[in-house]
């Protein structure tokens, strides 16, 4: 076998290790040294179980001997963002108020991703609560872009993003509120993807926007993000809003090529908005979509415009309530207080960082008495709208494009002091949460700097399909094979 | 100038299903503290409600039985508020889309039957336990507070009733009502000593007659029939002098003392909150399908009014077919001793009598007795055909409902069984007379008293079995 092992895709691991030529050991070793070499200066990681992790592969590996059938996963080391229950296994969200806090439980895509014989190596950095699309709002310090160290990966699942990118995992789950897996994967160079909200259930998934959550896989192909999806996806009776029925076959046309696909171009998220550069790679791509058969036009969706601001009155209000059972109560930190309102108040006071605050204040606003009507009311009005302009859309076409990010990794500390130039990153991703539909980004180049781009892909509630389909007729024709510098990935 | 109440009463009742309403935890009272948990009803991080379906149908019986409009489709939402027993800081209700709107609900009282108009009736789900510890167990200055969830997360069922009572009787009998009601669909045993049904009232004081309504003032924490009523008797007191001495009513939330006999003013604090209701996005609307309606009214049992009326007709009197009607599977049992045979009366008397009785003295319900109806029937004939007598029938009784079978089986291993064949007693009775020639004479010549001494006679050669007013009846006969 040529290369590293960590460099693999999760397809071509599953391979060498059913014909005999890697052990999920051996393969366990690789990402463990690529992450010894990597995390010191990435910090994508905030728990790694690396004792976990050799048990589980050592499953694998009995199995494997007993020439048992395992599965795409089986024997796969893969991360999972840190704000998924794992039983026993410390989740923080980014948060100090979840401090040292151990779940009892795993979260159903957890149980199902060692269900399928997949090696959990570790919990992946995040923006607190997943607030954020830098990971630089982690209490626990911000996450590194592999592609250039002074960057960020994006947020809020940036820390698998920069796993996936970094070859210290070979694929991981996210969570996607309004982009945080899409933008991300955009920034790292690597695939993400948002399934139809209700596909992957969120039970253990620490709510940020329950209307709006949704997790999804980071990989390095299209191909594998399909495995990860298969593996996690399906009706689960702990989740009210999980969808009942059987979970879209997308196998089987993945490979069907752009010919014949309409593809529509959403005019409100492609234009100049965007960095020359991202629009350049965009506009590449189409031409080679079309080259290849497909047919694309360009679309209005009118309410893409609204989405932003409806999304942050939406998301604020969810979040303000499921934030408040983090008292110091029953777990997490707790601070001292002469009685129990002060225990609370000082225990949120300083376990919250300054945008999670915000954004509970805002939500707690925006569902005021006097104030509901003009904010909340409106923006679920705005979100209505932006689901009819979808539906209206596919009817025309049946995928719809856009750039994933209007630019590609900013520096850090950048935006740090601008909440709105930060909002600004999510402006294409957030529509598509607001519609429920599924959504993906597949990086398509670099820019100048050498910094990927990702070009976005959507498709109608359960759609996946026809999502995948074109989000890898995208792949082959990009042809995008580029890693991060081996400087910060190549050690050991 | 007299004055009236106009008296609103908001009824909190815990359905009482297997599960929780969001969660598999068990649904029990009286276990050790958190031990009915789990990472929902603990408000744990990443964990997700999933609706109880048989809390659902239940609030839906009881909306169907009210009359009440049941929504096609009805939401819950996330009432906001910190409270140390709330696990999620907000709880599971509803708003402006409840299960059931309107409806209402015929309340007997002392002026005649008053119809009670519902506003609505929702589900939510209950909240932890809280104990405060320290000297004065009151929540400001506690040093500690000891958390039990075990309740956190028991459906709770609130019926809002309209401003339509007007005096504290009338809430009391309206809140027995309700009650009846509940326990008779099965949604809870309603035990009030358990907290299983719990009142807030509104009430306001308006000079009789007056159409419009004064400031209303909320009482919380009323815990029992009586309770509800003090303290609204209480609230009227109270208001009453205030008005007539031309003085505002505050509008305010007060608590009542139980055991200071008073309503006191609660902390203008908690008057303010702004609860920021929104719809629950953890979960689905509820739809309701018109067959699973269809089924749910077709379910419904006879319900305690209509029962009441009907042991009207039986010829029980109000009090006797209200104590049949409410008592825990009274009415089943009379209705079975009725359907074997008994006399409804005499069935119910056995009832309100000695077996209520029977039950207080061992603590034990109807349920777990063996007493059926057909026993109730069969010691009922045996009342009537004389075989056994009105004390003996008592002892038989007691018997049945120790287990020792029944009433004949009982009567006769107590050998308490008279004798009833006519021809046997009067073979007694004249072997009696025979051997007392004389007294029979004396008898005929007007000396009444020997009746009794011969009836002692023929007592004492029948060991006690016959049926001493036969008996006498047979002795004048034949001294006639
Ligand atoms: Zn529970």
């Amino acid at each position: 076998m040529n290369g590293d092992p960590a460099d693999l895709t999760i397809a071509a691991a599953a391979a060498a290790m059913c014909a005999g030529e890697l052990s999920a050991a051996a393969l366990l070793d690789a990402v463990r040294r690529r992450a010894a070499a990597t995390e010191a200066q990435l910090h994508a990681y905030l728990t790694l179980d690396f004792e976990g992790a050799e048990q589980a592969a050592a499953a694998a590996d009995a199995a494997l001997a007993r020439g048992e059938d395992l599965g795409p996963l089986a024997g796969i080391p893969v991360a999972v963002k840190d704000n998924m229950c794992t039983r026993g296994m410390e989740t923080t969200c980014g948060s100090r108020i979840l401090s040292g806090y151990h779940p009892p439980y795993d979260a159903t895509a957890v149980a199902r991703l060692r269900a399928a014989g997949a090696v959990l190596i570790g919990k992946t950095n995040m923006d607190e609560f997943a607030m954020g699309s830098s990971t630089e709002n982690s209490a626990y310090g911000p996450t590194r872009n592999p592609w250039d160290p002074e960057r960020v990966p994006g947020g809020s699942s940036g820390g698998s993003a920069a796993v996936v990118a970094a070859g210290s995992a070979l694929g991981a789950l996210g969570s996607d509120t309004g982009g945080s897996i899409r933008q991300p994967a955009s920034l790292c160079g690597v695939v993400g993807f948002k399934p139809t909200y209700g596909l992957v259930s969120r039970y253990g998934l620490v709510a940020f926007a329950s209307s709006l959550d949704q997790i999804g896989p980071f990989t390095r192909t299209v191909a594998d993000a399909a495995t990860l999806f298969e593996a996690v996806a399906g009706h689960d009776p702990s989740d009210a809003t999980s969808y009942r029925g059987p979970v879209p076959e997308v196998r089987s046309t993945l490979e069907a090529g752009p010919a014949g696909l309409r593809v529509g171009v959403v005019a409100e998220l492609a234009g100049e908005g965007n960095e020359p550069a991202v629009l350049a790679a965009f506009t590449r791509t189409l031409e080679a979509l079309q080259g290849a058969g497909a047919e694309v036009r360009e679309l209005s969706l009118p309410s893409m415009s609204y989405a932003l601001d409806a999304y942050y009155l939406i998301a604020p209000a969810e979040c303000s309530a499921n934030l408040a059972r983090f008292d110091g109560v029953r777990y997490g930190l707790r601070l001292p207080g002469d009685t129990v309102e002060e225990m609370m108040a000082a225990s949120r006071r300083d376990g919250f960082g300054p945008e999670v605050t915000r954004r509970i204040l805002l939500g707690t606003y925006a569902l005021s008495a006097g104030y509901y009507e003009a904010f909340y009311g409106r923006a679920q009005k705005v979100r209505t709208r932006v689901i009819e302009d979808f539906a209206r859309a596919y009817r025309e076409v049946d995928v719809l494009v856009t750039p994933t990010s209007p630019t590609t990794a900013f520096r850090i500390g950048e935006r740090t002091d601008d909440p709105l130039a930060m909002y600004l990153a999510d402006v294409g991703t957030i529509p598509c949460n607001l519609g429920g539909g599924p959504g993906i980004s597949v990086p398509v180049g670099l820019d100048g700097q050498g910094l990927p781009i990702g070009f976005q892909v959507l498709a109608p509630p359960l759609g996946e399909a026809v999502l995948l389909r074109a989000a890898r007729a995208v792949e082959a024709l990009a042809g995008f094979s580029a890693r991060p510098a081996p400087a910060t990935s190549g050690v050991g | 100038m007299g004055y009236e109440a106009v008296i609103g009463v908001e009824t909190h009742v815990e359905v009482a299903t297997r599960s929780k309403m969001f969660c598999g935890c068990p649904n029990g009272f009286g276990a050790e503290p958190n031990t009915h948990i789990c990472p929902v009803c603990l408000g744990l991080p990443g964990a997700l409600p999933v609706p109880n379906v048989r809390a659902i149908e239940a609030t839906v019986s009881l909306g169907l039985a009210l009359g009440a409009e049941i929504a096609p489709r009805s939401v819950f939402h996330r009432k906001n508020y910190f409270y140390a027993d709330l696990p999620k800081n907000y709880q599971i209700s509803q708003f402006d889309l409840p299960l059931c709107r309107g409806g209402h609900l015929d309340v007997e009282t002392e002026t005649g039957v008053r119809r009670v108009g519902l506003t609505r009736v929702h589900l939510e789900e209950d909240t932890g336990k809280s104990t405060h510890l320290g000297e004065s167990g009151r929540i400001r200055a506690a040093e500690a507070v000891l958390l039990d969830f075990n309740r956190s997360g028991v459906p709770l069922m609130e019926v809002v009733s309209e401003p339509d009572l007007r005096s504290p009787e009338e809430a009391r009998a309206y809140a027995a009502e309700l009650r009846a009601l509940i326990v008779a669909l099965g949604i809870s045993e309603a035990r009030l000593e358990e907290g299983q049904m719990r009142f807030d009232a509104n009430v306001s004081v308006r000079p009789e007659g007056s159409m419009a309504l004064g400031t209303k003032v909320e009482i919380k924490n009323m815990n029992s029939l009586r309770s509800l009523q003090r303290a609204l008797a209480f609230e009227v007191e109270r208001q009453t002098p205030l008005l007539e001495a031309g003085r505002e009513v505050e509008q305010e939330t007060r608590h009542w003392d139980e055991a200071a006999g008073v309503t006191r003013a609660g902390r203008s604090k908690e008057e303010s909150s702004d609860y920021r209701y929104f719809p629950e996005p953890d979960l689905v609307p509820v739809t309701l399908e018109a067959a699973l309606l269809e089924r749910l009214r077709s379910a419904l049992p006879e319900l305690p009014a209509a029962r009441r009326a009907r042991y009207r007709a039986l010829g029980l009197e109000p009090d006797a077919a209200r104590l049949i009607s409410e008592g825990e599977g009274y009415g089943d049992l009379l209705d079975a001793a009725v359907a074997a045979g008994a006399e409804a009366r005499a069935a119910a008397l056995w009832l309100s009598g000695e077996v209520t009785a029977h039950l207080r003295r061992v603590g034990m319900s109807l349920a777990s007795t063996p007493l059926t109806g057909a026993h109730l029937a069969e010691l009922d004939a045996l009342v009537a055909a004389g075989r056994l007598s009105a004390t003996a029938a008592k002892e038989v009784l007691a018997g049945v409902l120790a287990g020792e079978g029944a009433p004949e089986e009982v009567a006769a291993r107590r050998d308490l069984i008279q004798i009833s064949d006519e021809g046997v007693l009067a073979a007694a009775v004249a072997e009696v007379l025979a051997a007392h020639p004389d007294e029979l004479a004396r008898l005929r010549a007007g000396e009444q008293r020997l009746v009794g001494f011969l009836v002692g006679k023929v007592m004492q050669t029948t060991g006690g079995k016959a049926d001493p007013r036969r008996v006498s009846e047979a002795i004048r006969r034949a001294a006639q």
